[in-house]
């Protein structure tokens, strides 16, 4: 019999394990929606689990808001759980319906087959704008798109043919999947450009803001909360990238941070999609953090891109 | 437990409750019994999901295997996409290698240090110490490799100073533990006999080290390198910082390149599970994954060697 008991727990042990992946589908996921059902009050008071995934660019202000929204007394019964991930996993799991809350910095339709696309609702919440930087060596203060568009292809090595001092161009990218990137190639570039041999790619912009500063020559681009006296943004067009700039639609570099949900969200999610629109968030935190109110623009954009005032 | 056969039931039945040193024995056999069948179901599933995973990519999403091992052009997002991951397996053999051939001589001077010529010394302060490096997160040698190896390459050797040449550097001074480890408990527990015979012949030190000692423990000084490429083989995050993450094969140590690992992590967050990009990546995970096992092997080669 004692031989025989570490075969049988085996067995027994893989049957649940394999009962367990089967069910995936049914309960795994962890942001179940409680929703405002049960509790026989009045129904007056908002109760449940909101979890939010996705974006790590967008990941600070949720968090941030997230916590003062449990802190009002109105949805003390919410628990609002924020995660990182990347654009991609927020929106495959809102898909899944293993989120509530999908963040991303793209639009789904970029990312997800469109069906599935089809099935999610955008809330967006915030702008954020994406300014070309170099370091001081460049010697350039404003690149025209073409003069980007010949940089990023690699058409022009040196700093020399686009009105810079006579140093090397050293190109820090995003990884081909990454969201900034993405908005970055459809609005700065206006075409997709492939990764160059020699050049850099890093995918947190605290890194990509650390090489730009140091490396000589070095281009590169960041979301405008991360730009300070030790690296200043280059002129688009002759336009600055400034927040003016971007809310009456003078600088076309910017993205919509989105907070996607499967469907109509639910009470409790419905209710913290509201508090972030409301003044108090958007002329707040979401200024605070860098990011651009989504009630300040003066100009709007669908997802291929055309603008409307 | 042979008892329980033999001696008939009601006899089993009247000595309860059992003697204490049986119960004791009981759960402890049950304990282990659980830990170990968990063990085995994490590792078959991981196989398993991986696996699946990394096989859609060829079944489901039709890309050949011809072009992942041998195309070198890697293009996920564009319109019509390419899967060439040969640029990655090429960037993390050579990382892998360089910081073998930069550590193992290293460490392997350290263990004899420490274990041949200044035994209490090493055993004392030099063995807590290089044990000691091993337990730093490996984003703090990344963020030390950006702080400081990269802009010392970049101001005395040249180039851009982010590349494999940098992913190598640091990649070695995270190995050395490992391999300083394995060779001086190999060295220590080599036979005082041998040491003595060569000594009684007239040996030097020196020769006694070079002639007699090092042969002999070389199989586990293998397994000691190995067991460290293995682990540089895997490290993704701190060579994701310095290594430059573009994806061509480099043509100079000072070149932006990529590992299967800094693709992998870079990737995996901003692509949609189950897309051919995200696909593609759970394939290198794949590869990653069996050339873990190959190193596995490599290992119990050895010491079957070494026990001989």
């Amino acid at each position: 019999m004692s031989r025989k008991l570490p075969i049988l727990l085996f067995t027994l042990t893989m049957i649940l394990v394999l009962a367990a992946c089967g069910s995936k589908t049914g309960t795994t996921g962890s942001g179940s929606t409680t929703g405002t059902t049960g509790e026989a009050s009045t129904g007056t008071e908002l109760s449940g689990s909101v979890l939010a995934v996705g974006s790590t660019a967008l990941q600070p202000l949720v968090d941030q808001v997230a916590q003062k929204f449990m802190a009002d007394s109105k949805y003390a019964n919410i628990s609002v759980q924020v995660q990182g991930g990347g654009s991609g996993t927020g929106l495959t799991q809102v898909s899944e319906g293993q989120a509530n809350i999908g963040n991303s910095d793209v639009f789904a339709e970029e990312k997800l087959d469109a069906d599935k696309a089809k099935e999610l609702v955008d809330h967006q919440v915030a702008v954020v704008a994406i300014a070309t930087v170099a370091n001081e060596a460049a010697g350039v203060t404003n690149l025209t798109k073409q003069q980007l568009i010949d940089i990023f292809t690699g058409k022009v090595k040196n700093w020399k043919d686009v009105g810079g001092k006579d140093q090397a161009i050293v190109i820090v990218n995003r990884p081909s999947s990454s969201g900034t990137r993405a908005t970055y190639e459809k609005f700065a570039l206006g075409q997709k450009v492939e990764d160059l041999a020699g050049s850099i790619q890093e995918d947190s912009s605290g890194t990509v803001k650390k090489l730009v500063t140091e490396t000589p020559g070095a281009i590169g681009y960041l979301a405008l909360s991360y730009l300070d006296d030790s690296l200043k943004a280059i002129q688009y067009d002759g336009v600055d990238a400034n927040v003016e700039n971007v809310e009456s639609g003078k600088y076309p570099v910017w993205a919509y941070e989105h907070m996607y949900t499967k469907g109509e969200p639910d009470a409790a999610t419905k209710a913290l999609l509201d508090y972030m629109l409301t003044d108090e968030v958007q002329n707040g935190d979401v200024k605070d953090l860098g990011y651009i109110s989504i009630s300040g623009m003066q100009v709007k954009r669908d997802v291929d891109g055309k603008i409307t005032k | 437990m042979e008892q329980s056969n033999t001696t008939p039931r009601e006899a089993r039945r009247r000595a309860w409750p059992m003697e204490k040193h049986r119960v004791e024995d009981w759960i402890g056999k049950i304990y282990t019994s659980i830990c170990v069948v968990f063990l085995i179901a994490v590792i078959i599933s991981i196989v398993y999901f991986v696996t699946s995973k990394g096989v859609a990519t060829f079944a489901v999403n039709g890309v050949s295997l011809k072009e992942f091992f041998l195309g070198t052009n890697w293009n996920p997002q564009a319109d019509t996409p390419s899967f060439g991951a040969l640029p990655f397996i090429t960037g993390s053999f050579m990382v892998t290698v360089l910081a073998a051939l930069i550590a193992s001589p290293l460490s392997i001077s350290a263990a004899l240090f420490m274990t041949e010529i200044v035994p209490s010394f090493g055993k004392r302060i030099l063995q807590p110490a290089i044990e000691l490096l091993s337990g730093i997160p490996s984003v703090v040698y990344g963020f030390i490799g950006l702080s400081v190896i990269v802009p010392f390459l970049r101001e005395h050797v040249g180039g851009q100073g982010i590349g494999i040449g940098a992913g190598a550097l640091v990649l070695s001074i995270m190995i050395l533990p490992t391999i300083t480890s394995v060779a001086a408990d190999a060295l220590a527990s080599l036979p005082r006999g041998l040491r003595e015979a060569s000594y009684a012949l007239g040996a030097t030190r020196w020769q006694t080290i070079y002639r007699v000692v090092l042969p002999t423990v070389m199989p586990a000084l293998l397994t000691g390198i190995v067991l460290g490429m293995a682990r540089a083989f895997g490290e993704a995050l701190a060579v994701q910082m310095v290594i430059g993450n573009s994806p061509h094969i480099p043509t100079s140590l000072l070149e932006s390149a990529s590992t299967l690992t800094s693709v992998i992590t870079l990737g995996m967050g901003n692509t949609a599970m189950g897309s051919i990009q995200n696909n593609a990546l759970w394939s290198m995970a794949l590869v990653l994954m069996l050339m873990t096992f190959v190193f596995v092997l490599i290992i119990r080669l050895l010491e079957r060697r070494n026990r001989l």
